[in-house]
């Protein structure tokens, strides 16, 4: 996996912070997906411009008592679940506004 | 109110409106004895024929497919129109003009449920309201949600109802959200009960999703979860992602404004003691 990796959420998505959770809703077919706290400060951070490792020291580890390498590990895997779902955008390069198309991944 | 006053004649068709939500759908039809046949399946919810919202064109075709379910629905947008078919029944309507036809069988199921559908859409187009799989009550002024898939206990809290509660539905209940917040209203849209709902509207003052239990209690949720619960209770068929955002918001906005609960029942008509 590449170390230089950006991450943006999908403008075709409804989400919303209800309770302790982000609920994110998908524009595709409509299924429901909640993550938790850490996932949702990612989630949050996921600009298209900031690169994954960087929202990972700057926005986890600062926030959460976790070990940077597995925390880059798990956010890893998290925005390929993500965006596996539609729900997110990952690119080598930094992704702007409008990039989305019908295949984007 | 009798019939003969509420289905009025035209040079082709006759025509009756039918008052839902605060919403008027007036339905014209070529066939007198269909329009008789609303006005019954819709007592209680015909409306003042002059002051309709939307307006539908009912084209009766010989009996096809019946379809009881949802199965095979589709709801989509073409252009400016909404076109929603199902092995029974296919319509377009026009949002703008606020007008459409429905091409169906003279059955009132079929017009059910693209009432149902119009409703979604409307709600959803307005934003903050929508039709939810729920029972739902008027106790003291108040009105209560009973949520849950089939089987859950709509129509049977709605059996153990006392005598001072006035029954909205048994099956699917009707939000809005206005000026002073949320507001339940009586739907004819029947489940079991087979018994349509009394035309009021009260302040939506709490929603319960319904459990089966060895006891009668009502216990808090996490907000997420209520949430999740409400969303899968919510109905909604069309396929728009613009909507679809919207009807998600309204859901987890009314979560963050009328307390979301889970009420466990035996069941037994002890649980209305719990709901004042």
């Amino acid at each position: 996996m590449s170390d230089t990796r950006y991450v943006a959420r999908s403008t075709k998505v409804a989400a919303r912070m209800v309770g302790d959770e982000m609920m994110i809703m998908s524009g595709r077919d409509s299924t429901l997906f909640a993550l938790n706290g850490t996932a949702a400060v990612l989630w949050e951070a996921a600009d298209g411009v900031t690169l994954l490792e960087d929202i990972v020291a700057r926005r986890i580890c600062a926030t959460f008592d976790v070990e940077p390498a597995a925390a880059f590990r798990d956010a890893e895997e998290l925005v390929e679940q993500l965006a596996g779902h539609g729900l997110m955008l990952l690119s080598d390069a930094p992704i702007v506004a409008g990039a989305e198309s019908e295949n984007s991944r | 109110m009798p019939v003969t006053k509420t289905v009025i004649a035209t040079s082709e068709h006759v025509s009756t409106a039918i008052a839902i939500g605060g919403v008027t759908v007036r339905v014209h039809a070529s066939d007198p004895g269909f329009l008789r046949m609303l006005e019954q399946r819709y007592e209680g919810f015909t409306g003042d024929w002059e002051s309709s919202d939307y307006e539908f064109i009912i084209d009766l075709v010989t009996p096809g497919a019946t379809v009881s379910a949802d199965e095979g629905l589709r709801v989509r947008r073409d252009g400016g129109l909404w076109k929603l078919e199902r092995g029974d029944f296919s319509a377009e309507w026009d949002p703008v003009s606020r007008s459409g036809h429905i091409r169906q069988s003279a059955n009132p199921y079929s017009i059910d449920s693209v009432l149902r559908i119009v409703h979604t859409l409307i709600l959803a187009t307005n934003g903050g309201g929508f039709l939810l799989h729920a029972a739902s009550a008027v106790r003291n002024g108040k009105a209560f949600f009973f949520a849950g898939v089939s089987g859950a206990g709509k129509t049977t809290i709605s059996r153990l109802a006392p005598p001072d509660v006035r029954l909205l539905t048994d099956e699917i209940s009707y939000v809005r959200k206005e000026a002073g917040g949320y507001y339940a209203y009586g739907t004819p849209f029947a489940g079991e009960l087979a018994k349509v709902g009394e035309n009021v509207k009260a302040p939506l003052a709490a929603v319960y999703l319904l459990a089966q239990g060895a006891d009668n209690r009502i216990d808090d949720i996490p907000r997420a979860e209520a949430a999740r619960a409400l969303l899968r209770n919510v109905l909604f068929f069309a396929e728009d992602s613009e909507l679809v955002h919207r009807v998600f918001h309204a859901a987890c906005e009314l979560v963050e404004h009328v307390p979301v609960r889970r009420l466990t029942f035996a069941p037994d008509a002890r649980v209305w003691e719990l709901i004042q």
